[in-house]
């Protein structure tokens, strides 16, 4: 069944008309203004999960510009300032070498190309989130469907779960980061100097009922879904596929998986 | 019997004044700081605490080591600590304020630390430091007041002070304790991922703390009426060498486990400080500094000659402070960030406004510090006249 404002608000209208033959009800029906309204997102559906994750099928990305518009669209989303130097750096999607990605992994003898190969990285919303664990004002929090989450209003700068993650994928804003936001997304809020940010795998669009942006801006290269749904896009992939996750002797339960 | 901190000689204001000074000149860098952000210091995405929690882990040793005299003197009624005991409690004081000063510079979000009691969060190691160190202070002040404040009536302290000393007893180790376990207990820090480390901050601990009290004691000897006798130095001095020999032992056992399981993430750390790694190695001098100066100062503390030379004794505990100094308050939290979880070497080195706030919370330190005491001193040298 499928009523939205505008049908209602004719039938509304036609009703009043037929009950009491009133002018005004006729009027307001013809009031441009109330057309002009337009259509209410009422029946907006957020995407749900009871485990968040995300595959990274390494095989559709050889190269650093495979990725480029991904992580574009995901800074540009989140409003995430480009500040030029790497100690000041804010990232919450970037790539890296396997070396950097899985230490400890590599070995001499690796095909050459493979180990020139960018790997993309993000916040891997552990099962197990460390940074969650030793937060000392709850301002990261992990959600029931596995984000982990910033309450930046709540976050009051200590850098412990910098500390704790073992994946580096925490930034710090050092210094004010709007001056360095290239084009303002409106939706989406900026931050203050002196909190932590990162990855949301963004909750905002899932909301929505939209899939994360780097996963619509990688054309099947980025697969999402429900972890705990057997019939789920991820499941499916992950039981046809060897997949590795970054330091899973750690305990953290990464939810990002990668396809080698 | 703060009056007493507010007549002094003349070389007493000057210390003051200086001591003010340099507070209002990390005060002016702090507000540049507050106004621009962290970014003002050599912290960065890899190496994201610095000099500051350095200096933080290190004060809280020194905050936890008042209960080496406290100890002796009141579950043993060691008598020779009898002067000494409230130079230690006093120490502890501004040692924690110091504690709370550096987490206070190094929040991002200063005006929002109310958050960790407003919001408390018992899984969070922080915040149970945040708490323990509180109540420490807390007990500390009471402590110390109450006890001086008998003796400058001539009585003896109040029944109902013992229990708090007790507990206070209890709650020095527990202070550095939770202190360790914010570094020992993260996943991929290798450096720190190591059950020793709560032994080993409270062995650093009961070194440089009764060490710093040693110079501190003979100063005030060498400057006023006020001596807290020989025998008292000369056990502090044996407290130091003990606790000493153990910071040494306890470092080589991370030693052997490092390079002898040969696991690279262990050794990458330790070949960092001590060696550099890929021609980059900022912090080598400073660790083959500390590793001299502690060779230095056991040659002069396990020697009974040299440390019963009270000359030589001095001088083994400056040493011994500035070794544990170098390697608690510098090396130790800078090598947990190198390599970076990526196995990449990011570099750290103080900025200019970092150090001069750094040295603004000294100087508040040895504010507090000087004035109690002054306030100490003087109520003992007027029992002596």
């Amino acid at each position: 069944m499928t009523m939205n404002r505008r049908k209602f608000l004719k039938l509304t209208a036609v009703t009043t008309i037929a009950t009491a033959g009133g002018i005004s009800a006729l009027e307001l029906f013809k009031d441009s203004k109330l057309e002009a309204q337009g259509i209410l997102p009422l029946e907006v559906k957020p995407l749900t999960a009871k485990r968040w994750a995300m595959v990274v099928d390494i095989r559709k990305f050889t190269k650093e510009d495979n990725y480029k518009k991904i992580i574009e669209a995901c800074h540009l989303t989140h409003n995430v300032p480009d500040i030029g130097n790497p100690k000041d750096e804010i990232k919450w999607i970037w790539t890296d070498t396997f070396e950097h990605a899985f230490p400890g992994q590599e070995h001499k003898y690796m095909p050459e190309d493979f180990k020139k190969m960018p790997f993309l990285l993000l916040c891997n919303h552990c099962d197990n989130p460390p940074c969650v664990r030793v937060c000392p004002t709850k301002a990261t929090f992990k959600r029931k469907d596995g984000i982990v989450m910033m309450d930046m209003h709540r976050c009051i700068g200590c850098r412990f779960c910098m500390a704790a993650c073992p994946f580096g994928a925490r930034s710090f804003n050092w210094r004010d980061p709007r001056p360095f936001i290239k084009e303002l997304n409106m939706k989406f809020p900026t931050r203050t100097k002196g909190v932590v940010e990162k990855c949301n795998f963004c909750e905002e669009r899932l909301a929505e009922g939209k899939m994360p942006v780097c996963v619509e801006a990688s054309k099947g290269g980025l697969i999402f879904g429900d972890l705990e749904d057997p019939n789920s896009d991820v499941r499916k992939v992950l039981s046809s596929h060897y997949t590795i996750r970054r330091k899973s002797e750690l305990g953290t339960g990464p939810g990002v998986y990668y396809i080698i | 019997m703060l009056e007493k901190a507010l007549t002094g000689s003349r070389r007493y204001w000057v210390w003051i004044f200086f001591l003010l000074a340099i507070t209002g000149i990390g005060f002016i860098y702090y507000l540049k700081q507050f106004s621009y952000g962290l970014g003002i210091t050599g912290m960065g995405r890899d190496v994201s605490w610095g000099l500051y929690i350095g200096q933080f882990t290190f004060l809280v040793g020194v905050a936890a080591s008042g209960v080496m005299v406290v100890l002796p003197y009141y579950l043993h009624n060691y008598k020779v600590f009898g002067k000494i005991t409230i130079l230690g409690e006093f120490l502890a004081i501004p040692a924690v304020i110091m504690c709370l000063l550096f987490i206070l510079v190094d929040l991002g979000q200063p005006m929002r630390f109310m958050n960790i009691f407003l919001y408390p969060t018992p899984n969070s190691v922080l915040f149970w430091d945040a708490v323990v160190l509180n109540v420490y202070l807390l007990l500390n002040i009471l402590i110390g007041w109450t006890v001086l404040g008998a003796e400058k009536k001539g009585i003896a302290p109040p029944k109902w002070i013992k229990p708090f000393i007790y507990i206070s007893i209890i709650w020095a180790p527990s202070i550095h304790t939770v202190t360790a376990f914010i570094y020992a207990g993260l996943p991929g820090r290798h450096f720190w991922l190591t059950a020793i480390m709560a032994a080993r901050f409270l062995a650093s601990a009961f070194a440089s703390g009764p060490a710093l009290l040693i110079i501190l004691a003979m100063f005030i000897r060498r400057f006023t009426k006020f001596d807290p006798g020989k025998e008292a130095f000369q056990t502090l001095g044996k407290i130091v060498t003990y606790f000493m020999i153990t910071n040494v032992f306890f470092f080589g056992l991370e030693i052997f486990t490092a390079f002898y399981s040969q696991i690279p993430g262990h050794i990458h750390p330790f070949q960092y400080l001590y060696a550099g790694i890929e021609g980059k190695g900022r912090l080598v001098p400073l660790m083959w500094t500390s590793a001299i100066l502690a060779v230095f100062s056991l040659i002069l503390l396990v020697n009974p000659v040299t440390r019963k030379n009270e000359r030589t004794l001095s001088m083994a505990s400056a040493a011994v402070f500035i070794s544990l100094w170098l390697e608690k308050g510098f090396g130790l939290i800078v090598g947990g960030f190198i390599p970076n979880p990526f196995e990449e070497i990011t570099e750290y080195w103080p900025t200019i406004p970092e150090t001069w706030i750094t040295a603004g919370v000294w100087a508040i330190g040895f504010l507090i510090l000087t004035i109690l005491y002054k306030v100490a001193v003087s109520i003992r040298e007027e029992e002596i006249a």
